[in-house]
């Protein structure tokens, strides 16, 4: 017995030893030129990656995230090792402000003109400095046009009694709060206590007519009929209405929100040579067109938006026109006063 | 005789992975964000009604589940523990083979199943019932949860059950018990260490489990798991969100250990 | 009539936890990348499966991580529900005990940032290793308390009479003990391997770059919707599993049928 459970103690040891030295086995020294790519899931056309390593010889390790958050922990903790992420735009601000992300070299990229320029010198990277937006789109309503009758042109709509427990809300404080206060008439990105409250009561006088508080199990539902009208992200009004052709998204004249997932280089990169080819790559128009054909948000690069089908150029979903751009806001990054808006949030899911 | 080169080996293993990151999550806890100043505000904090509230609703629905578990699983953990060898293992195996699918898809199908045009709608049509809304209720979190964990109370039980000694049952035959009397008397007790550790191994995941509660219940309410996420990732408030972890672990220790005085005997897997 | 009753009360059972499986399975052949429509029947998400490099690469991470953290979990569970069973003092028992189901109740949010934490302060590269050695340690307390309540069914008294009759500890271990506690060993194993499989956010926070499991991959995929290929390739797996469990319970049988014979 004694022997046995000692020989299993020393089993145990060495492998947990070699675990812990594999762990520790140190950079890898190749003369092989490499590449990690941080992601969002099935963000990228397929093959994209492939013909990239075989044009340049660069090895790309690629991987994959759920959340801006989940990736901003790893990134900031010191938890991995990436050259290259695609953040959205708030998290992109928060990013710069920590100095998380390097300066990158525009005129290092030959196919930067390519982006249009409603895309740049946006609010939250006001230099172009450091982020290469990749796909950009806008927050909206989509309803079923055999459910819903009246035009559905204000955020109001989703507070019509007419469709209680027919509407689908996102779990998504910023999101949700935010459009109940363009709703009051206030900004995205208010600070203001009295503001968010009000915004918070809004919702909470929304909570009986709502179904569910979803994320992405939205689109399935809206497909299948199960609701009239959900908030939702235009890329994925776009699927929606491929899928169903009775959904129908909706910009309220309110106003809404202006989103952006753009890649940044990451700060203390060995990369930088590759990382600026990887961008250059990917700006590059027959690339950017597999990629958001693919993906189906909307590119920021007009040569590329041009060669798309006429339906999808002139959907309001992927392309909307310019005067409701005009009306538009980018997300802030909050900094201190986040903890407000996950007060006002945690009032509005608590309430009964 | 004590064995004291078997214990320090557990003793290094728990003091490196488990009291460490407590540690660190204490740490956190009772700190200023940013700082090494102490501070007892997180707690505070932590304590305040709304906060309390989102805890009972979580200890609540994961109580119910872990009734329901034990309830559903424990027949079944008999007859797997009585059944012939031949079929024994391979039944044991495939209650858990559905658990090796992935959760998020798992709870999707369920989703697929209980919409308004789902199968089981669907089904309930052929008889003439009308459609109910089956996906965002309590019920449906409560489903997902029994689903998710029912194997976790069925096999501990079972492994208990297994092997218990015939004889006892036999003696109390011949002693004139009915059958339910000697289930009552001998079968039940002897097994209840396994109980135990079913229903702390359903009860603990269960209180701050979220995702079940987000995508079956429509996310009309917040967890305690949820909360906790929330103020890690979103917030980025780790402070505030180990002060909730830590408040949360003293109350559910602080209550199991009055519930274990009740119990003198079974010290079986239970906390205290 | 008492089988009839235990026979469909297993059925039940089974339906219940197999009911979703079906679906996913049969969504694996939906052509349509929407589980809301049936979009005909296709066999491309498994095409597609294997020629995608990535999800093949997770599926051998997962299946490694879960096997090696299995094992070890359950070796490192049993010996230390040996040494709590016996050989610790009462009060020193309690409070191993107590620090062992802790982190059960932590949200897998607080375990995986503060492990992540723990492997970056020790500069250990985060990777397969690193992985592995936090699934081996979420798996422990599971092992630990599917095994302790075995120990206590157990009959000491018939380990120290094979020993008086002259077994050396050893063999008496294997011969008398081991048999007893089996079944809680083997469960503890099941959980473990299971739990592994499962866990997302853990292995997320604890992982690499170029290191991904399936959760990871999936997880990740779910602000887009999650891809049929995963469909398919679950009910590969799951076919997998189904034709080697009942392979190895007809070998087994067929084995007793040849000694009996």
């Amino acid at each position: 017995m004694k022997k046995i459970v000692k020989f299993l103690c020393v089993a145990m040891v060495c492998v947990i030893g070699a675990a812990l030295l594999t762990g520790c086995g140190g950079e890898k020294k190749t003369a092989q030129r490499e590449l990690k790519v941080y992601n969002w899931g099935d963000f990228i056309a397929p093959d994209v990656l492939k013909d990239f390593e075989k044009e340049t010889g660069i090895h790309v390790i690629y991987d994959t995230f759920a959340t801006n958050e989940d990736m901003y922990v790893k990134v900031k903790s010191g938890g991995s090792d990436y050259d290259v992420a695609v953040p959205s735009e708030y998290m992109i601000k928060r990013m710069i402000k920590e100095g998380l992300v390097e300066k990158i070299d525009t005129s290092k990229l030959s196919n930067y003109k390519e982006i249009g320029d409603q895309y740049k010198n946006l609010p939250y990277d006001p230099k172009n400095e450091y982020s290469i937006p990749y796909m950009w789109g806008t927050l909206g309503i989509i309803y079923n046009k055999k459910m819903v009758t009246e035009p559905v042109d204000s955020w109001g709509m989703l507070w019509n009694k007419k469709y209680s427990k027919q509407i689908f809300m996102l779990d998504s404080p910023r999101d949700s709060i935010g459009i109940a206060l363009k709703y009051l008439g206030y900004s995205m990105n208010t600070v203001n206590e009295k503001e968010l409250d009000a915004a918070a009561n809004k919702l909470i006088e929304q909570k009986p007519l709502v179904l569910a508080y979803v994320v992405d199990e939205v689109k399935d539902k809206m497909i299948a009929g199960e609701g009239a009208m959900a908030l939702v992200w235009s890329g994925d009004a776009m699927f929606m209405k491929e899928k169903n052709p009775d959904l129908e998204y909706a910009i309220p004249k309110e106003g809404t929100n202006l989103w952006f997932d753009s890649m940044v280089i990451l700060k203390g990169t060995k990369h930088m040579a590759e990382a600026e080819e990887f961008l250059n790559f990917m700006t590059r128009p027959d690339i950017a067109k597999r990629n958001v054909e693919y993906i189906g948000y909307a590119t920021p690069l007009p040569s590329v938006q041009k060669q798309l089908d006429e339906a999808v150029q002139k959907d309001i979903a992927a392309y909307p026109a310019a005067d409701i751009l005009k009306n538009t806001e980018v997300f802030d990054d909050l900094g201190d006063n986040l903890p407000k808006y996950d007060k006002a949030w945690t009032k509005v899911k608590v309430a009964q | 005789m004590e064995r004291r080169w078997l214990v320090y080996p557990y003793h290094i293993w728990m003091l490196l992975f488990t009291v460490v990151p407590l540690a660190l999550i204490f740490y956190f806890a009772f700190t200023v964000k940013g700082t090494y100043a102490f501070t007892l505000e997180n707690i505070q904090q932590a304590a305040s009604p709304v906060y309390l509230k989102v805890l009972w609703h979580s200890v609540w629905l994961a109580a119910v589940s872990t009734f329901a578990c034990f309830i559903i699983g424990y027949p079944m953990a008999m007859i797997l523990a009585t059944c012939r060898v031949k079929y024994r293992n391979m039944l044991v195996v495939i209650t858990i083979i559905p658990m090796w699918m992935n959760f998020l898809l798992r709870t999707y199908a369920w989703m697929t199943l209980l919409e308004k045009k789902g199968l089981i709608n669907t089904v309930l049509s052929f008889f003439n019932i009308a459609p109910l809304q089956l996906l965002y209720t309590d019920g449906a979190v409560l489903l997902g949860m029994v689903y998710n964990f029912l194997p976790f109370m069925i096999l501990p039980i079972y492994s208990v059950l297994m092997k218990m000694d015939r004889s006892l049952l036999e003696a109390a035959g011949d002693l004139g018990a009915d059958a339910w009397t000697s289930f009552r008397r001998v079968t039940f007790p002897l097994s209840l260490p396994g109980v135990y550790a079913g229903m702390l191994m359903v009860f603990m995941p269960a209180v701050t489990t979220f995702v079940i509660s987000r995508l079956l219940g429509g996310g009309q309410y917040m967890l305690i798991g949820n909360v906790i996420e929330q103020q890690f990732l979103a917030i980025g408030d780790w402070n505030f969100g180990s002060a909730l972890s830590v408040f949360m672990m003293i109350l559910i220790i602080i209550s199991m250990a009055l519930l274990s005085r009740y119990n003198k005997n079974g010290n079986g897997g239970m906390l205290l | 009539m008492m089988r009839f009753l235990r026979r469909s009360y297993t059925a039940l059972i089974f339906a219940f936890l197999y009911l979703p499986i079906f679906i996913l399975i049969v969504f694996s052949f939906n052509d349509s990348k929407s589980r809301a429509a049936w979009g005909g029947f296709t066999l491309r998400w498994y095409e597609e499966l294997f020629s995608n490099s990535a999800i093949l690469d997770a599926v051998y991470n997962t299946l490694t991580i879960a096997v090696l953290s299995a094992v070890l979990a359950t070796i490192i569970g049993t010996l230390a529900a040996f040494a709590m069973h016996k050989d610790m003092r009462q009060w020193e028992k309690k409070i191993v005990m107590n620090l062992t189901y802790l982190p059960i109740l932590n949200p897998d949010i607080v375990t995986g940032i503060s492990l992540m934490l723990l492997f970056i302060f020790v500069k250990m590269n985060l990777g397969l290793g690193s992985l592995l050695l936090a699934h081996t340690i979420f798996n422990v307390p599971y092992v630990i308390l599917t095994v302790l309540p075995k120990l206590k069914q157990f009959d000491q008294s018939l380990y120290e009479a094979a020993l008086d009759l002259g077994a050396s500890p050893s063999y008496a271990f294997r011969k008398i003990v081991l048999p007893e506690i089996l079944p809680g060993i083997v469960t503890g194993a099941l959980f473990a391997f299971t739990l592994s499989i499962d866990d997302f956010v853990i292995s997320f926070f604890t992982t690499g770059s170029g290191v991904n499991n399936l959760s990871i991959l999936i997880y990740s995929m779910a602000r887009r919707g999650i891809h049929p290929t995963i469909n398919a390739l679950s009910t590969l797996l799951f076919l997998v599993v189904l034709v080697l469990l009942l392979a190895v319970n007809r070998r087994v049988t067929g084995e007793k049928k040849q000694k009996h014979a």
